[in-house]
């Protein structure tokens, strides 16, 4: 699936000496193909993550379009759009993101248990545990675990449901050297298994596995 | 089961002090609503049930009666009364005009006998002209009342056929009476024949509970019908004005002293369920709100993962009819707990005829009690799971703020 954002903006209404709103993202293009690993970055405040959930369908932008393959985004209704985040995105939002009544295994198969394809998924996600080295705490709760640990759960439910798109905001943020190539090295093998990926980050390391690189700068978007 | 309600579930017990402090403000919800509406109808009931049970127009009683309320206290409270006139003042009361019967009865106290621990009353009645009190005992006992045949009141624990002696007259239990909530439930029934057997029995063994009248030849109270087109009232002025060293009232304002003390008790009842409701709905509207801003995050990330918003509200509702079904039910148990033992208790306290309404019409303040309880957490809940599906999730999903 491509993905594309066509002149895209987001502001925000907020109390300032000279105007109310202010622009987290301007207007931008930016277009994330199959197969391709785009990696953006830049400060934090910049705009990364608006720009990332106008794009997933989970920020309304304040001006212009996204499209998904020719359709766009924002003129699906709530159902729609949801069905499509669910079978055909992968998101893993900044920060932790595990539901904290389910189980590691429960939290990788929800997207799967959500709309009742709960059997069939059960050994994959068996193996995305195995993969990510967390099989051994499958029956472990969100809180019982580390942020490495939790982050590397994140990825796995965001790769359940095989998606034609891959969505990463700041995954490496908090993790050491060895996780951070895990992580990274798994985004780009998802990219190279025709994906479109989207990564946001601030981590400079991050620009040697990306097929496009751009950066953000005060709602700016520019390519290199 | 739908991931949903698996979600809400889960989310429930892996929170329980969160739902436990939830659930309690749905116990007091159900609790004071449906406790409140089983004493009220209880209290109306045995209202009905005691003005029933007098089902006379004017009540006669020997002046020295009225000052202590002893009638009152024997028909409230089961407190057992002697009080007597003479037979002449019957003769009387019977020939004022617009009386069309009268009908007496005696009272006498038993002595401790063997089959209470208390002393009970003993109430008289002559078969041929009472109209009172055998409408009430037809319905468990179909034949006559022969000399030594004694009804009990229903919470006289007796098996029928026990034989039971009072003033040394052996009697025998023949039927017990329905329940009335009133204090004739701790009286005991014979005709006048048994109950002269058991003056006599008294006065051989030194009772003086008679003064200077004859037993032989007293009634304590008489229970007056009125013809048709006389005004109660009016009958039972002529009686205080015509007979002397009685007194004379209308049975509806015994009645309405007690309809008084009901609607004084519904009302604080009333106020107190109120009260308990808008404090718990405005506690659980607070919590809500809280728990619901705290939750945000964990909404928004369910709906990355692509549920909707209509699922995310789902889940809260989900919550709310569950914590409130249970803390719902568990009230109303609670309230079964505080109640049912304890109608003597409750009667007692208040002064006031007590009497359970049916167990359908229990069944059915349960019902309404858990509707309304479980209404109110929706409702709430409601407002909550709309605030929360208004908004985008990838503004729900900032940490911060
Ligand atoms: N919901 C919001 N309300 C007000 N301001 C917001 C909101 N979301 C983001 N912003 C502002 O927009 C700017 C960009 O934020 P963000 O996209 O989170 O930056 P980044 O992910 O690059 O750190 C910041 O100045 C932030 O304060
Ligand atoms: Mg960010």
């Amino acid at each position: 699936m491509e993905l594309r954002a066509e002149g895209a903006a987001r502001f925000f209404l907020r109390k300032m000496k000279s105007s109310n709103i202010i622009y987290a993202v301007q207007k931008t293009d930016l277009t994330l193909e199959p197969g391709q690993l785009a990696v953006i970055s830049g400060r934090s405040g910049s705009g990364k993550s608006t720009l990332l959930n106008m794009m997933c369908g989970l920020l309304k932008p304040s001006e212009g379009t996204v499209w998904a393959d020719g359709l766009d985004l924002y003129s699906l209704g709530d159902g729609a759009l949801s069905r499509l985040r669910n079978e055909k995105f992968g998101i893993i939002p900044q920060g932790g993101s595990g539901l904290g009544s389910l189980t590691i295994l429960e939290n990788v198969m929800a997207p799967a248990l959500m709309y009742g394809k709960g059997k069939e998924i059960r050994k994959r996600a068996g193996n995305l545990l195995e993969r990510f080295g967390i099989a051994h705490l499958s029956e472990a709760f969100p809180k019982e675990l580390s942020g490495g640990e939790l982050r590397r759960m994140a990825i796995a439910r965001a790769l359940i449901l095989q998606p034609e798109v891959l969505f990463a905001d700041e995954p490496t943020g908090d993790l050491d050297d060895e996780n951070t190539a895990l992580v990274l090295s798994v985004l780009r093998d998802a990219a190279d298994k025709g994906a479109a990926v989207m990564l946001v980050t601030h981590e400079g390391s991050a620009a040697a596995y990306g097929d496009v690189l751009y950066a953000m700068h005060d709602g700016v978007l520019s390519g290199n | 089961m739908k991931f949903r309600h698996f979600l809400s579930v889960r989310n429930l017990l892996r929170r329980p002090v969160r739902t436990a402090a939830l659930v309690l403000l749905s116990v007091f919800m159900s609790f004071s609503v449906f406790a409140g509406s089983v004493i009220t109808a209880s209290l109306r009931n045995g209202l009905e049930s005691y003005s029933a049970r007098l089902g006379a127009d004017v009540v006669v009683v020997p002046y020295a009666a009225t000052t202590k309320g002893t009638l009152e206290s024997v028909l409230l409270q089961g407190i057992p009364g002697n009080f007597y006139m003479e037979a002449p003042l019957y003769e009387k009361i019977r020939r004022i005009e617009g009386v069309e019967v009268a009908a007496p009865q005696f009272y006498l106290a038993s002595a401790t006998a063997s089959c209470c621990s208390v002393a009970v009353q003993l109430i008289g009645f002559d078969p041929d002209l009472d109209f009172s009190i055998q409408p009430w005992i037809r319905r468990s006992y179909e034949k006559e009342l022969a000399e030594g045949d004694i009804i009990i009141g229903n919470r006289i624990s007796m098996p029928t056929d026990r034989i039971l002696s009072f003033y040394g007259v052996d009697c025998r239990v023949v039927a017990q009476l329905d329940e009335t909530g009133t204090g004739l439930d701790t009286a005991i029934y014979a005709n006048m024949d048994t109950i002269a057997a058991m003056i006599r029995g008294a006065q051989e063994r030194n009772f003086h509970y008679f003064d200077d009248i004859d037993p032989a030849n007293a009634v304590s109270c008489v229970m007056i019908k009125v013809k048709d087109g006389y005004d109660p009232e009016l009958v039972a002025g002529n009686i205080n004005i015509h007979v002397r060293k009685v007194s004379a009232s209308k049975a509806g304002s015994m009645i309405s002293g007690i309809a008084g003390g009901l609607k004084n008790v519904s009302a604080v009842i009333g106020l107190l369920t109120a009260v308990i409701w808008i404090l718990a709905v405005v506690i659980l509207a607070v919590a809500f709100a809280m728990i619901s801003h705290e939750r945000r995050r964990e909404f928004a990330i369910l709906r990355t993962i692509g549920a909707t918003a209509g699922m995310v509200s789902g889940v809260i509702l989900g919550e709310a009819a569950i914590q409130s079904l249970i803390g719902a039910v568990c009230g109303i148990a609670l309230a079964c707990l505080a109640i049912f033992p304890f109608h003597t208790a409750i009667s007692s306290a208040l002064g006031l005829p007590y009497l359970m309404p049916r167990i359908s019409a229990v069944l059915l303040y349960a019902g309404l009690a858990i509707l309304f309880t479980v209404a109110a957490a929706a409702g709430i809940s409601a407002f909550s799971a709309h605030r929360v599906s208004r908004q985008d999730a990838g503004i729900l999903l900032r940490e911060d703020n």
